[in-house]
């Protein structure tokens, strides 16, 4: 080799590498979308599992069911979904606009402690509303005892109260989507509006909220199929809807096909909800180029507008975490002084471990899952990885307890696949470590990561990735170096809704997990199943500690971020 | 377009942030990384083969745990239990099949060990302890699981509402449009409501179940659990109600004047209606001989401390139950012979026939 060979190899590479070059670079574009089908499949085929009942249809059941409670539960779900999607829509989106486009008193606190409802779960804030206000509960008794025995109060254990209970819990899913979208998208062009001269009124509804479409649809997306799926909440207000329906025939009949053939009226209406996002969305797309632009400048209220502003926010709060955060430390100072002591309280340490290497982990994987499909779809805009994201959120769709038994039936599948070829796995497969764990709750989990991966990533225009690809960036190098950062807010929104879900998540944990892998809420469902609600209140305090933790830091990283592009009252003349 | 173009040229990530940007991408890997370990961790702890010990799955969760390390210490044997749902267990064993690690399965309500036993779960005993413990109505006729506590589930009434001569004496009287809007009773999602229909079903035939269950779902308020039938008879949303005879139990030990009394039902008829919670010994259990001891335990010397706590009767009748059951409650009442494993099998029935009479 000679000076002159070198000299000419950096001047310009020989035509070889560069043909390697273009190999490598479709082998890489290829990946993506290959990866994005063997997510899907992976969520697909536990769900599969129990679906292929359907093609054999139980003729028998479904006219029993149709002729008896069927009609009746599917006008309950429905009614049920509209209710909370609206309720929690309204709130949610209300709210956030509220904090972000007005100053009152304690609006930056509020601001954060908007999001804690996201720590109650519903299956807590429903047995504490029914013990502090049901029939039974302090208040009402007070009334009885002011107004007479027979005195009106509205009925608690109703389709109404679940909607309430429900949309309290869920309404952060929105609020959160909302105030990201309005903080990152919609400051600019709002007060772009207001100096063209457009009203507060007219510019929100013009401008703003054709913006946050998107985000509001998806965030009113994930609250329907928290809904849909829910079956511990609705069944403490005698709310009888599809999923309630599918755990009675399974566990009272024992009949796992019927339940599974049932379970799929849940999937159909979870299809609903999901071409109801992909409508509401519609074909918007709307990316801001230059960033957040300005942001918004928030208009000071004043009088009893600031009074009611700050009554909004501070009664959601109460309601929603405040109320029954204090009724479950009153239980728990109570049965910490109480003689009989705290069932299992000397576990604790190994309980809080194992909830919080189970969030962790989930958190860790579905959000490194749904950077890959998210960027696949990006990268290769093709039917395949669109019908791959869609295909990966199905098992949100899908109640825990049937996610559970899926992902049970695929491991054991599996195992005797690989023992039929001669190489068993050893021991249990499926139960005997927290794998399989792990995949249910990433079956289960995926869709809301991904729902917030996406929606950060359809904040970056999609010039900027033909930009970086143009620039000779490869699909991986533009997705670390350009999708993630510019994203990074929402990557860190979808990490924490998965960390808190897991946290909260309850009927996977109890089937799939190993010996002696117990969880805080096992804890409490342990004291809950025997009606031992209020013992059942440390454990339950617990949960909801642990789980504000991740949302109080999303909270402050909103908030940080939004101190830091409106500083308050400095900007007298913009407005 | 060329808005992008240019932002997105001009405002390329500059060497800090490119450093950022690397760093969150070493996050992530490590993050990824640290899972894997974990996981393998996780899996290695808990995959070895326990010799010696007895391991149980158990949809019964109460106060277990006391009676479990008795039974170690006194025979040595060690224990370790997996509590869940009854159903869920059922599945994990079925799935599991020869790898479960299961050697006991415990659980509630005859229906769920009825259908173990029909899915081939448990291992028959022709255990003379067990068979001699345990009688014979409260276990599998081919002793394929055995009841080691009963739960009588019977009428509770408030006694200033309720007059003496006016107390239902029976499950079948509640259907009379005299109790309209006095009646609390529970869901039919609860195995214990499931269980008590399909009594009803073994008693009178499926039309006449039918005419009684509807009668009940006209006059009823359908509550979610037990403590809240009890409290809203307490505090005057109903008058009369039928619950699980501890729950009454429990609410008395903490508060001795809780003013709701029990009455045995159908005392001059078939009897009032027992379930158990119980359990048998699984197919693949790697040491049967360990798990047979359990049972036998828990039947003979260990049933006091598997059914006081949670003031339920033992299943022995050479054994006494608690005090305060004993002595509130009485253990002298008629209770329905019916064996367990009838009902256990009508319990699919009974919810379709709850189903049909619109009782949620």
């Amino acid at each position: 080799m000679t000076a002159v060979d070198t000299a000419a190899d950096v001047a310009s590479p020989a035509p070889q590498p560069r043909a390697r070059l273009q190999v490598r670079d479709r082998i890489s574009r290829l990946a993506w979308p290959a990866a994005a089908v063997v997510v899907a499949a992976l969520v697909v085929v536990p769900v599969a599992m129990l679906a292929t009942s359907v093609l054999d249809p139980n003729v028998e059941v479904w006219r029993q069911q149709w002729q008896t409670r069927l009609p009746d539960q599917l006008v309950d779900t429905a009614v049920l979904l509209v209710g909370v999607a609206a309720g929690s829509g309204a709130i949610g989106a209300g709210l956030a606009w509220l904090v972000t486009a007005y100053r009152f008193p304690g609006v930056r606190a509020l601001g954060w402690l908007l999001v804690l409802p996201l720590a109650m779960p519903g299956y807590i804030l429903g047995f504490v509303t029914l013990s502090l206000v049901g029939f039974t509960g302090p208040i009402q008794g007070w009334w009885r005892d002011r107004f007479g025995q027979d005195a009106w109060f509205p009925e608690v254990r109703s389709m109404g109260g679940a909607i309430v209970v429900l949309t309290l819990v869920l309404y952060p899913y929105v609020y959160l989507v909302a105030r990201a979208a309005l903080r990152d998208q919609a400051g600019a062009v709002y007060e772009a509006a207001r100096t063209l001269g457009a009203g507060p009124v007219a510019a929100a509804r013009r401008v703003v909220l054709p913006l946050l479409r998107p985000a509001l649809a998806a965030g009113v997306a994930v609250v329907m199929m928290e809904t849909l799926t829910d079956f511990a909440t609705v069944q403490y207000f005698g709310v009888d809807t599809v999923s309630v329906g599918v755990f009675r025939i399974w566990r009272g009949t024992f009949d796992r096909d019927a339940a599974s053939e049932l379970a799929t009226l849940v999937l159909v209406f979870a299809l609903l909800v999901i071409g109801l996002e992909r409508a509401l969305r519609g074909r918007a797309r709307y990316a801001s180029a230059g960033g957040a632009g300005g942001g918004f400048v928030p208009k000071r209220l004043r009088g009893w507008r600031a009074v009611a502003a700050t009554t909004a926010c501070v009664g959601v709060v109460v309601l929603g975490f405040g109320a029954p955060a204090a009724q479950l430390v009153v239980w728990s100072v109570q049965e910490v002084r109480g003689e009989r002591g705290v069932p299992l309280a000397g576990r604790f340490a190994e309980y809080l471990g194992n909830s919080v290497i189970l969030a962790a982990l989930t958190a860790g994987l579905c959000v490194a899952v749904a950077l890959v499909v998210a960027n696949a779809s990006r990268f290769a805009r093709s039917p395949v990885t669109a019908s791959a994201a869609r295909l990966s959120s199905v098992g949100y769709a899908v109640p825990g307890p049937v996610v559970a038994i899926g992902v049970l039936l695929t491991l054991v599948a599996v195992d005797d696949l690989l023992g039929a070829l001669g190489s068993g796995l050893p021991g249990v497969v499926a139960t005997g470590s927290i794998v399989g764990l792990v995949y249910a709750y990433g079956v289960r989990f995926l869709a809301p990561g991904l729902n917030a991966v996406e929606a950060g990533l359809q904040q970056v225009p999609e010039e900027i990735t033909a930009t970086a690809r143009s620039l000779g960036a490869r699909p991986h190098r533009t997705a670390r170096l350009v999708h993630l950062p510019l994203s990074r807010a929402s990557v860190a929104t979808a990490a924490v809704i998965v960390a808190v879900d897991a946290l909260k998540e309850l009927p996977i944990v109890l089937l799939l997990r190993p010996f002696g892998f117990d969880t805080l809420p096992v804890w409490v469902w342990n004291l809950a199943s025997e009606s031992r609600f209020e013992q059942a209140a440390v454990p339950a305090l617990a949960i909801v500690a642990v789980a504000v933790v991740p949302v109080a830091l999303l909270s402050w990283q909103l908030n940080r971020r939004h101190g830091a592009t409106t500083t308050p009252d400095d900007r007298p003349a913009l407005r | 377009m060329g808005a992008g173009f240019t932002l997105a040229a001009g405002n390329g990530p500059s060497p800090q942030e490119e450093h950022q940007v690397n760093s969150a991408g070493r996050h992530l890997t490590v993050g990824l990384l640290a899972t894997l370990a974990l996981a393998v961790l996780a899996s290695s702890c808990s995959s070895g083969d326990g010799e010696g010990v007895v391991r149980v799955y158990t949809g019964r969760h109460y106060d277990l745990e006391e009676a479990f390390v008795q039974f170690s210490e006194e025979t040595g044997i060690s224990l370790e239990f997996l509590a869940g749902s009854d159903g869920e267990l059922r599945e994990r064993i079925a799935a599991e099949g020869e790898d479960t690690q299961a050697d006991v399965y415990l659980t509630v309500d005859a229906g769920n060990l009825a259908i173990a036993a029909e899915q081939g779960l448990f291992l028959p005993l022709d255990d003379p302890v067990l068979i001699d413990a345990v009688p014979e109505n409260l276990r599998d006729p081919e002793n394929r699981w055995f009841g080691l506590t009963s739960r009588a589930r019977t009428i509770v009434y408030h006694p200033d509402r309720v007059p003496a001569d006016e107390v239902p004496t029976t499950y079948e009287e509640l259907a009379d449009p005299r109790w309209e809007g006095r009646l609390c009773l529970r869901n039919s999602s609860n195995v214990y409501t499931q269980s008590l229909v399909a009594s009803l079903i073994a008693a009178h035939g499926r039309d006449q179940a039918l005419e009684i269950v509807q009668g009940w779902a006209d006059n009823a308020e359908i509550l979610p659990n037990d403590i809240l039938i009890l409290e809203s008879i307490e505090d005057g949303l109903c008058d009369v109600g039928i619950t699980n005879h501890y729950y009454l139990a429990r609410l008395l030990e903490e508060d001795p004047d809780f003013p709701v009394k029990l009455q045995w039902a159908n005392q001059d008829g078939r009897g009032t209606h027992v379930n158990v919670s119980g359990g048998g010994v699984t197919r693949y259990a790697d040491d049967p001989e360990l798990a047979r001891q359990l049972l036998e335990w828990l039947a003979t010397e260990g049933q006091s401390a598997f059914v006081d706590g949670n003031h339920e009767y033992p299943v022995n009748p050479a054994v006494q139950p608690e005090p305060l059951i004993a002595e509130t409650f009485g253990s002298s009442f008629v209770r329905d012979p019916l064996n367990a494993a009838v009902f256990g099998q009508l319990n699919a029935d009974a919810v379709r026939l709850m189903d049909e009479a619109g009782y949620s």
